[in-house]
């Protein structure tokens, strides 16, 4: 029983021929696109379709012994019949109105615009505007932000200080363990390569100056905004984003509250504290890796290596790591809240703005990396 | 049209007769309810608190019935829905659609056993109107793309709209449309059971009356079974051939609309006989008695 059930709902075609009538095309199983879907049945209808005659519509056409039929099932009858019906065609009531009803909506897909060479000149200009929208945003936030500032030092008491703390313990307070954790191996692993390079120069005392001063002047704040900027950068433009998507922003407007007191000064504010923080610690964390390893490999001892950072670093090196960090954290705050803004109200914006945040806030950090290393090359060294 | 053979009626089984999973069943389905829901108990827990939202709740649905399911705010009436779609799982109770449970109604396939039209619509918003509805057709992987897109003109065009919308982005559709897509998407498979979030929130009167005209047609034409959720009176007596009024955490009248507002409770009072009510009752009044 089960083994004849199965063949029933096989859609198939079965033609006869009486000699009165001329050909008959009977229609059994059920053609559904899940059943049709089958690749077994589809092969088997196909080939059962291929023996249709030319002239299909002269022949008879018996729809009534269907299992089921769905619009797709319909769909592809009709096709059969090249989109005409034939002379002669038996149907259940039922069976009659799906096939009118995809007979009265059968067309042609409009095709998509062509692209032409003027779209294509148009599209350069689209470029252009877009880089111009940004500059023209980028200066437009960032003034605000100062203006904001401003206002924020007249009445300080009505500053929303409230975000400010839950900013910084988000951005700040939950990214100590991993920023830690990366320092300390960071540290480690330059400290191991550097101790192979020194002794071959017999400077083994050397590797506390490397190390002081890559670390504090440079890996400290770049990896510490690096770390900060994927993870913070990309949540808020990810937060924004999705007040976008959900009206929050139109909201706010509306009850006169504007956005760049709200939602940028806080954010702006907690990255420019917590961000030249999170550096120190994370040079320091480096640098205790550097001095386990310089321990273990070459048994400089910890005590020396103290008292040797503190001869072979100024302390003008570290002002300049707080003080390019402070500069990195409104960056990254900035270009958060740039694209955070700009997301359109669907899903594809949101992943392309948050994915563009993070890539242009890492880029614009090593960039104003590079600059402070030219402009200060003169001082602490 | 060319000149056809009168339909033949009577001696063979209803189409549709087969509405049960896995090709034609060996005991008769057609009898049997498309949703079966005894003794559903659903909890929600809201920071660390047990709130109950259904109790010892019993609804039956039959084939081929428009069902309004009514309640107040928060009564649960969304849960249901979801609790049919198996999105959820209730507490205690069992719910039985088309004959197996509905945890296993999201399995595979689904599609072609029950169509949702989500409030939102929930259309992807990465793909074109046109890849929106072919979604569960192109997910078979089997069927030829211009058969696919045949079927997916032809759906467009059934719930009224113009094909040149197809390559559009769901960004940019109003609300109405959103709808209306999100309806020839759920139908694309011609499921047996329709299930209706709130379908004519946020549509204007004209809109709300054209929708309810659709689902009315589509209703009668493909033999469905509908379930919706609403809110709306007009929609209500418009359209249900029965009602399920959720209150006091299970459902206390289902009926045909005539005897739902002739039941006496509080939350049917203030529902169907409040101002609003009775401005919609007019509607009630003027169709024929004939049901």
């Amino acid at each position: 029983m089960p083994q004849a059930a199965l063949e029933d709902s096989q859609p198939r075609v079965v033609f006869t021929q009486t000699p009165d009538d001329g050909s008959c095309a009977h229609l059994h199983g059920r053609w559904t696109a899940e059943s049709l879907a089958v690749e077994a049945h589809w092969d088997a209808l196909q080939a059962d379709l291929r023996s249709v005659p030319q002239d299909c519509h002269a022949c008879q056409w018996d729809l009534r012994p269907l299992l089921r039929m769905d619009h797709t099932g319909a769909q592809l009858l009709w096709n059969t019949w090249y989109r005409q019906w034939p002379d002669t065609l038996y149907t259940l009531p039922r069976q009659r109105a799906m096939l009118e009803r995809v007979a009265q909506f059968s067309s042609v897909l409009p095709p998509r615009r062509r692209v032409t060479p003027w779209d294509l000149f148009l599209r350069l200009g689209a470029v252009v505007v877009r880089v111009e929208e940004h500059v023209v945003g980028a200066v437009r936030l960032l003034g605000q932000l100062l203006i904001d500032a401003v206002q924020l030092v007249r009445a300080p008491r009505s500053g929303p200080w409230r975000d400010v703390s839950g900013h910084l313990y988000r951005i700040g307070a939950t990214a100590l363990p991993i920023t830690a954790l990366v320092g300390f191996l960071i540290g480690v692993v330059l400290a191991y390569l550097m101790s192979q390079q020194l002794r071959q120069f017999g400077a083994d005392a050397f590797i506390v100056n490397i190390l002081g001063v890559s670390l504090i002047r440079e890996l400290g704040p770049v990896l510490a905004a690096i770390l900060i900027a994927g993870r913070s950068g990309s949540a808020i433009t990810a937060q924004i984003g999705v007040m976008r998507v959900t009206e929050e922003l139109d909201a706010m407007k509306v009850m006169g509250i504007p956005k760049g007191f709200r939602l940028v000064l806080p954010r702006a504010m907690a990255m420019a504290v917590a961000m030249p923080l999170l550096a120190v610690w994370t040079t320091v964390a480096a640098l205790l890796g550097g001095m386990l390893a310089s321990d273990l490999v070459m048994g400089l001892t910890p005590a020396y290596f103290v008292t040797a950072l503190a001869k072979a670093v100024q302390v003008s090196n570290l002002w300049l790591a707080v003080g390019k960090s402070t500069v990195f954290g409104l960056m990254i705050a900035l270009i958060g809240c740039h694209y955070g803004l700009r997301i359109q109200p669907n899903t594809q914006s949101l992943g392309e703005g948050t994915t563009a945040s993070v890539v242009t806030s890492i880029t614009m950090v090593i960039l104003v990396d590079a600059l402070f290393a030219v402009v200060f090359k003169d001082v602490g060294i | 049209m060319s000149p056809h053979a009168p339909p033949l009626h009577g001696s063979l089984p209803p189409e549709g007769a087969d509405l049960a999973w896995g090709g034609p069943a060996a005991r008769p389905v057609s009898a049997a309810p498309v949703v079966e829901i005894s003794n559903l108990w659903s909890v929600f827990r809201t920071a660390g608190v047990d709130t109950l939202i259904h109790k010892d709740l019993n609804l039956t649905i039959q084939r081929g019935e428009l069902l309004s399911i009514v309640g107040g705010s928060g009564s649960g009436k969304t849960v249901l829905l979801r609790q049919i779609l198996g999105l959820e799982t209730p507490a205690r109770g069992s719910i039985t659609v088309l004959g197996r449970p509905a945890a296993e109604l999201t399995h595979a396939g689904a599609a072609s056993r029950v169509g949702m039209l989500f409030q939102h619509g929930a259309l992807y918003s990465a793909f074109t109107v046109l890849e929106n509805i072919a979604f569960p057709l192109r997910e078979l992987k089997a069927l030829p793309e211009d058969l696919v897109r045949d079927a997916v003109m032809v759906k467009l065009q059934m719930v009224g709209l113009d094909p040149a919308h197809a390559h559009k982005m769901p960004a940019d559709l109003s609300g109405g449309m959103i709808k209306r897509v999100a309806l020839a998407r759920a139908l694309i498979m011609d499921p047996p059971l329709l299930l209706l979030d709130e379908p004519t929130a946020g549509l204007d009167p004209d809109r709300s009356d054209a929708f309810c005209a659709l689902v009315r047609s589509l209703h009668q034409e493909l033999g469905l079974t509908v379930v919706m959720v609403t809110h709306d009176l007009d929609t209500i007596y418009e359209i249900s051939t029965r009602v399920a009024v959720v209150a006091d955490k299970h459902v206390i009248v289902d009926a045909p609309p005539r005897e739902v507002i002739a039941f006496d409770h509080p939350f049917v009072r203030e529902f169907f006989l409040g101002g609003r009510g009775l401005r919609a009752m007019e509607l009630l009044r003027a169709q024929p008695q004939d049901e």
